[in-house]
């Protein structure tokens, strides 16, 4: 029967793997499914996790958030910083074997800003032009100093995809991604998986120790563990936080934790739209200051994430270098807040709390409202799926809403669009001149010393305000086969697939 | 004869048109932005602007109806804003998954609710009918996600034995599709398992308590001939067409049941696609169902029709 | 009441019993359907009084009693953030009794008269109905459910309009069906020989005469909407928190499947029982009510 003869392929497959090189094949679970695998098109978080393998950026980060040389070796602003000239790296090749030059830089920066649907727009907003001095060197023209801008480049912005490829294939380039990192796309089937395999003309083979990487993607927090116990994936992320006890004592499986440049708050409607005036909440910072200090953070932390988080006030965390120390997380004083409704005149305000549906933010709201109901607050709770939130708080029906925010390596990207005016991630509607004048001002300062002055200020300015109420910063927290080695922990929560290597 | 086929082929088109404007509909009511939602974490207002162009959604419901019937006609149904991959293409890829999944299911719920059927309607009014209503039963009364989980726990995490998720292609290699399916279509055909008992048992007491049956029973044939040749033959012929109807049963079932043992098959697209408002995704999904259900619905109607002459009328 | 219907059903009433006194009969002596009635007459009683039977405030949360096992204090654990496993049962019996039964009120209440409008006058009308209930029913079921709870908002009555109004073309179709079988008996050409308008023939005549397999239905049906319940709340579209139901209890649960499985134990247990309950019950009234059936 045919059954038979089918089923021992696997056998003499098996039989025959000693004859050739030994096939070593990273699998990785996701926590979603990633959308298009277009660096100018993407738009989701977990996106960046598979363009690690893909796509090779101008620059990375490490895990101190330093900027670190990839496909550029050397970069130098000039002194009004408005050029930034890049020195690249020599004997680079795309996947279709196309050269990498300052040319197809060019071509990519300019991609990134024209291709109709491009996310990176904004990101590259201040580039006006690029110059291509020689094959090896490469000049941004800025409109403005910009002083993220080279954090842009350790990011999508900076994925550099093949020119050839990219004008035959135009917008479907996503379909089929040429770029110039470690591992080349051989297929994708949609929900299912995403093979990459081994590109032999990667300018740091040697640091890679795979032929193959398959990325799945599996949403239940509890199957992706399982897989990982079962041992048909070597690696996830984003482990629940209530599984990590348990994980220590498994020997079979290590994992990792580094606090996220990212932050979990909630967002306040005081401006969004007539709703904010409607509710004391909304209207009255004194009411948002008795809300906070009602809040018992570090309770928060260990009720809701296990203790696998860490508190903080501000959208960096107490740990990141810009963070103002003339704003500390303040301590649960609802004595103060009590007071502070008086003063307000409303002793029991009550508001509505939009949520995601995931179980993590379904927690936090119940915690938050049982902590604040102390003070005297009324929160009611409501659910809403993603897509259905995302209306509300872009229509500011909205009060308060549970809102997280995966993070950026350079502090702007934690800030501007949320606490500019108009801008589009700014859900509260706070909108203050003098800190859009801040803003701009810590965006053209290079010297970090003077931008965390500029910081400071905005921060002592944002904070009186609280539009938005930031609670903690979570953990990325990752588990794998313990014979996984060279697992770099850095702070973005993406897994980088250069130096890992699987002990025999 | 003839003519019973035309008027029901007849009203196939618009069945598929009203089922088409009905999910069409629906997604148009559902709040949200799909435009948005697809603008990702930065919601830069120049991709919104663009996507709600791409995607007609400015335009009046109808005009946007007609272009996708118009798309349809041509046999393009569209691409998913999520990926960009042709919705034909996504269909022709998961629709085989379902297919052997539902197939899988139906197998096993055979093999599960006619054992228990018969042993029902022999043992009618005892103790091993309660026993044999129970064991198909189970299936029915447990949240198929919920029995998911647990059958993955059991099998992947604690005794190895099978993977916990994902799906090799049967060509690819056999063993190692049949492990992957085999917990998930448990999962689906218990619940169908139990619809098949009922309907075994109460066909078999139909028959058991018939006249030819006595006469067969009078003629001195062994009680095992009597149910499994008579009783079972009878209870045995409409098999296929409850398997048309309970299609739909199992396409419902399918959607958790995909989504927990991460098979990428039709019901894990359709919802994901509901949730992210894939509205090109869930129009062609929901159509290809449709006519599925009512080409199988029809097929079951003419057998029926060949078997009872009295439908005739 | 037993006696008027029997008249109306011009059948030689049995000396002693009318068909529902020897339906009850019949069905006493199916010990499956009798101990699926008993289960759901403890978890009404549960439902009804469990205010007073609860140990605990079912949304109480504390602090210090997270995700503890079963003990004294707590004869069912704790969740994840500290209330009583067993009071959350206790009341949640409330959400998924409610779920099963309103939803199924609603697909009656939507889909008997309109079945009954299809089948009794037919022709175009019929044609209209039945071409826009085979569409509803081309969709798979939990797909209708879930876009229709998503529109509606995430909530435990909007899941139970949901499942409802999802559920209502069975019961037209049943009702159809059963209404065009009766239609053509004698008793019913018989009334209306005698003259009595069509709305008074649907409804004292054609529609006792279906009551049976739609209650059938009925009890099957409130089987699967508990189900269906679950499935909303595990895709994060039924009773919302802090407010307990079996389903979000158990989507809850799922996380913490390796630490704390009380929390899903008991949920699953009651959502088994229930469920199963009114299966046997169905069942058993199905065989009880089916003329056919000696």
């Amino acid at each position: 029967m045919k059954l038979d003869v089918r089923s021992l392929w696997p056998v003499l497959l098996l039989a025959l793997a000693p004859l050739g090189v030994s096939a070593q094949t990273l699998r990785i679970g996701l926590a979603e499914d990633p959308d298009v695998l277009d660096p100018s098109l993407a738009r989701s978080f977990v996106g960046r996790i598979v363009f690690t393998a893909l796509c090779d950026k101008l620059f990375d980060i490490d895990e101190k958030l330093a900027i670190q040389p990839q496909l550029a070796t050397a970069y130098e602003w000039s002194a009004d910083s408005k050029t930034l000239t890049l020195k690249l790296r020599q004997g680079v090749t795309f996947h279709d074997g196309e050269k990498f030059d300052a040319a197809a830089v060019k071509f990519n920066i300019e991609r990134h800003k024209t291709l109709p649907g491009s996310n990176r727009r904004g990101e590259l907003a201040p580039v006006a032009s690029v110059d291509v001095v020689d094959a090896a060197t490469v000049r941004l023209n800025l409109s403005a100093p910009f002083s993220p801008l080279l954090a842009q480049l350790a990011d999508r912005a900076g994925m550099m995809v093949s020119p050839k490829a990219a004008q035959a294939a135009g917008d479907k380039f996503g379909a089929k991604p040429i770029c110039s990192g470690p591992f080349k796309f051989v297929e994708r089937v949609a929900q299912d998986r995403m093979v990459f395999e081994r590109y032999a003309q990667y300018w740091n083979k040697e640091a890679i120790h795979f032929d193959k990487v398959v990325y799945t993607p599996i949403p239940d927090a509890t199957v992706r563990l399982a897989n990982l116990k079962s041992g048909q994936l070597d690696f996830i992320e984003r482990v629940a936080s209530s599984d990590m006890e348990k994980l220590q004592t498994d020997k079979k499986l290590k994992t990792s934790r580094i606090t996220e440049i990212g932050y979990q708050g909630i967002t306040i409607n005081t401006g969004k739209s007539e709703q904010a005036q409607k509710n004391p909440l909304g209207r009255d910072a004194r009411v948002r200051e008795a809300f906070e200090l009602s809040i018992d953070r570090q309770g928060l932390v260990q009720v809701v994430m296990d203790n696998e988080a860490t508190v903080g006030n501000q959208w960096v965390a107490p740990s990141n270098a810009y963070y103002a120390k003339n704003v500390p997380v303040p301590k649960r004083d609802i004595a103060r807040a009590k007071a502070l409704l008086k003063e307000a005149g409303v002793p029991n305000p009550s508001f509505t709390l939009v949520t995601p549906t995931t179980s993590d933010a379904q927690r936090l709201a119940l915690v938050v409202q049982a902590m604040t109901r102390e003070a005297g607050f009324d929160v009611k709770i409501q659910a809403a799926e993603f897509a259905t939130s995302l209306n509300m708080a872009d229509k500011g029906e909205f009060e308060a809403y549970v809102l997280a925010w995966s993070g950026r390596a350079d502090p702007d990207g934690n800030l501007f669009s949320f606490h500019g005016c108009k801008q589009p991630l700014n859900y509260a509607g706070y909108c203050d001149a003098e800190t859009d004048k801040l803003l701009n001002q810590s965006r053209s300062l290079r010297d970090p010393a003077e931008r965390r002055r500029v910081f400071e200020q905005i921060t002592a300015r944002v904070l009186k305000e609280r539009p938005i109420v930031y609670l903690y910063h979570r953990n990325w927290l990752w588990a794998y086969n313990a014979k996984l080695g060279g697992v770099r922990n850095v702070p973005d929560g993406l897994l980088r697939v250069s130096g890992l290597k699987l002990a025999p | 004869m003839f003519e019973f086929l035309v008027k029901r082929l007849a009203t196939v088109v618009p069945t598929l048109l009203l089922v088409s404007m009905l999910i069409f509909g629906l997604q148009q009511l559902l709040p949200g932005d799909p435009a948005k939602i697809l603008a990702g974490e930065e919601q830069d207002p120049t991709v919104v602007a663009y996507l709600r162009t791409k995607l007609h959604l400015d335009e009046p419901l109808p005009l946007r109806y007609a272009y996708w019937v118009g798309g349809v006609l041509r046999g393009d149904l569209g691409e998913s804003i999520r990926t960009q991959q042709p919705v034909l293409d996504l269909i022709v890829q998961k629709l085989p998954v379902t297919v052997e999944l539902a197939l899988m299911a139906f197998v096993i719920a055979l093999a599960i609710g006619i054992p228990s059927g018969i042993v029902a309607a022999v043992g009618r009014g005892t103790a091993w009918d309660v026993a044999a209503n129970v064991f198909a039963l189970w299936g029915l009364s447990t949240p198929n996600f919920w029995l998911g989980i647990l059958m993955i726990l059991l099998f992947s995490v604690q005794l190895g034995w099978l993977p916990a998720s994902g799906y090799v292609s049967p060509f690819e290699d056999l063993g190692a599709n049949l492990a992957a399916m085999i917990m998930p279509a448990f999962v689906l055909g218990n619940a169908i398992a139990a619809v098949l008992m009922r309907h075994t048992r109460s066909a078999m007491l139909q028959v058991l308590g018939a006249d030819y049956v006595r006469t067969a029973r009078a003629k001195g044939l062994s009680e095992r001939t009597v149910v499994l040749k008579h009783a079972l033959r009878n209870a045995l012929t409409p098999i296929i067409t409850l398997g048309a109807l309970e299609l739909g049963t199992l396409l419902s079932g399918a959607v958790l049941t995909e989504q927990v043992f991460t098979i990428p098959g039709f019901g894990k697209l359709i919802v994901d696609s509901v949730f992210n408002r894939d509205y090109s995704v869930v129009q062609g999904v929901v159509l290809v169902t449709a006519t599925t259900y009512i080409v199988l619905n029809l097929l079951a109607d003419l057998a029926q029709f060949l078997v009872n002459p009295r439908l005739r009328r | 009441m037993a006696a008027a219907i029997a008249a109306s059903l011009a059948i030689a009433p049995a000396p002693h019993a009318g068909p529902w006194r020897r339906a009850w009969r019949r069905l006493r002596r199916r010990r499956g359907a009798l101990a699926g009635l008993a289960v759901v007459v403890l978890f009404v009683a549960l439902a009804l009084f469990a205010p007073w039977i609860a140990p605990h405030d079912p949304i109480a949360a504390s602090w210090s009693a997270i995700r503890k096992a079963p003990s004294a204090a707590h004869w069912f654990g704790t969740d994840e953030i500290g209330r009583d496993v067993l009071s959350r049962v206790i009341w949640g019996t409330r959400a998924s009794l409610l779920a099963g039964v309103v939803s199924v009120s609603i697909s009656l209440l939507l889909g008997v008269p309109i079945g009954l409008a299809a089948g009794f006058l037919g022709g175009w009308v019929d044609g209209v109905i039945s071409r826009v209930t085979d569409a509803f029913l081309a969709c798979p079921f939990l797909i209708l459910a879930i876009a229709l709870a998503a529109f509606l908002g995430p909530s435990l009555t909007n899941a139970m309009i949901a499942i409802g109004v999802s559920a209502t073309p069975i019961f037209v179709r049943l009702t159809r069906a059963q209404v065009i079988n009766v239609k053509v008996e004698d008793f019913i050409e018989a009334a209306r020989a005698v003259g009595n308008p069509p709305l008074r023939i649907a409804l004292r005549h054609v529609l006792p005469n279906i009551t049976a397999p739609v209650m059938v239905q009925a009890t099957l049906a409130i089987a699967a909407a508990v189900i269906a319940e679950a499935s909303l709340s595990f895709l994060g579209l039924g009773q919302q928190p802090p407010a307990p139901s079996w389903g979000s209890m158990l989507n809850t649960a799922k996380n913490f499947i390796d630490n704390a499985p009380w929390m899903a134990v008991w949920p699953g247990l009651s959502i088994f029982l229930l469920v199963l309950s009114f299966n046997l019950l169905g069942d058993g009234l199905r065989d009880a009510l089916d003329p056919r059936q000696r």
